[in-house]
């Protein structure tokens, strides 16, 4: 029974994925329609632009890492 | 994490997805121990050797006109190089060495992951939280050694109203100390993520009916995740570049 909520938590946990893909769509929607209104100022924001990426999908990353713990070490 | 390997029989699939990134003992059964050639430590061998490989070989004729060869080295060189010079500044470009081993070892070995039956080292926990340490903690050294108590203005945020200084320097303070936690868990969980996906769909594709759609999706996943190392080594350089301008200037 135990094991059987464990899949059912790291099921649950798959939606932090989902969410994660909002942030990671928002940076890079906002980050699109900037470059589009000053296409000469977007090259020089990619890495900005890389990082918000990076920090918005670790927090997907990590609802990942709570679905892998309850699938294999709880 | 991944040592357990169940479910082969019950779940339908041939193999388990995660057996892929179980580490062996490379030569023979025998158990691992912490001398142990295992197969995580032939595959960051080899992406040692295939950094050494391009750069020691790709720039030791100096042409003119460069060889395909020479042109990855020049432009893996350059790409770091101007990444450390934007975010850091000139004083940064002392520690560009550090930098650009990490990015070679990384990206190699994200690179080297792809090809099939192989391992891939960063999707270890154990590796990345090592690169992520031994970054967290040269830049505290250094931030320490270079600009000695005023780096603990990194904390002390003095542009915020003077009430709200102390609730945000906990927030900094517990922000700083997760940087290694995301710094690692972001690269072996994507890797992790990615490869794992990959065997998802190869196990479908001895399903006959499905076999079509599964073959695709390897192929677009497979697209996907040469994207994703790349970025992924990217992402990492890039973090320890701002870490290191933190170091470097506490103040803005």
């Amino acid at each position: 029974m135990e094991g059987e909520l464990a899949h059912i938590g790291a099921g649950l946990a798959a939606i932090g994925s989902g969410a994660a893909a909002i942030g990671v769509g928002n940076v890079a929607g906002n980050f699109l329609s900037g470059a589009l209104r000053n296409p000469s100022a977007a090259a020089g924001q990619t890495a900005t632009l890389f990082i918000g990426i990076a920090f918005a999908e670790a927090l997907g990353i990590f609802a990942f890492l709570v679905a892998l713990l309850l699938m294999f070490a709880v | 994490m991944a040592t357990e390997t169940s479910g082969a029989e019950e779940g339908g699939l041939v193999f388990h997805p995660m057996d892929q990134f179980k580490v062996e003992n490379f030569l023979g059964d025998g158990a691992v121990s912490w001398y142990t050639i295992t197969n995580s430590t032939v595959w960051m061998a080899l992406a040692v050797l295939a950094t050494f490989a391009l750069l020691v070989l790709g720039s030791s004729k100096r042409a003119i006109i460069p060889t395909r060869m020479q042109s990855v080295a020049e432009l893996a060189y350059g790409f770091v190089y101007k990444m450390v010079e934007d975010i850091c500044g000139k004083e940064g470009l002392r520690y560009f060495p550090y930098v650009m081993t990490l990015f070679m070892f990384i990206v190699s070995a994200n690179f080297l992951a792809l090809i099939p039956a192989s391992y891939s080292p960063t999707s270890q926990f154990a590796v990345t939280v090592v690169l992520a340490m031994a970054v967290f903690l040269t830049v505290t050294i250094l931030g320490f050694v270079k600009n000695g108590s005023a780096f603990l203005g990194l904390f002390w945020v003095s542009s915020a109203p003077l009430a709200l200084r102390p609730v945000l320097a906990i927030i900094e303070l517990i922000s700083y100390f997760v940087r290694p936690v995301s710094h690692s868990i972001r690269l072996a969980g994507n890797i992790m993520a990615g490869h794992a996906v990959i065997k998802v769909f190869a196990g479908f594709a001895a399903l006959l009916v499905v076999s079509p759609i599964a073959i695709l999706g390897i192929t677009a996943m497979f697209g996907l995740e040469v994207l994703v190392a790349f970025i992924q080594a990217y992402v990492f350089t890039i973090l320890t570049c701002v870490y290191l301008k933190d170091a470097l200037h506490p103040g803005h």
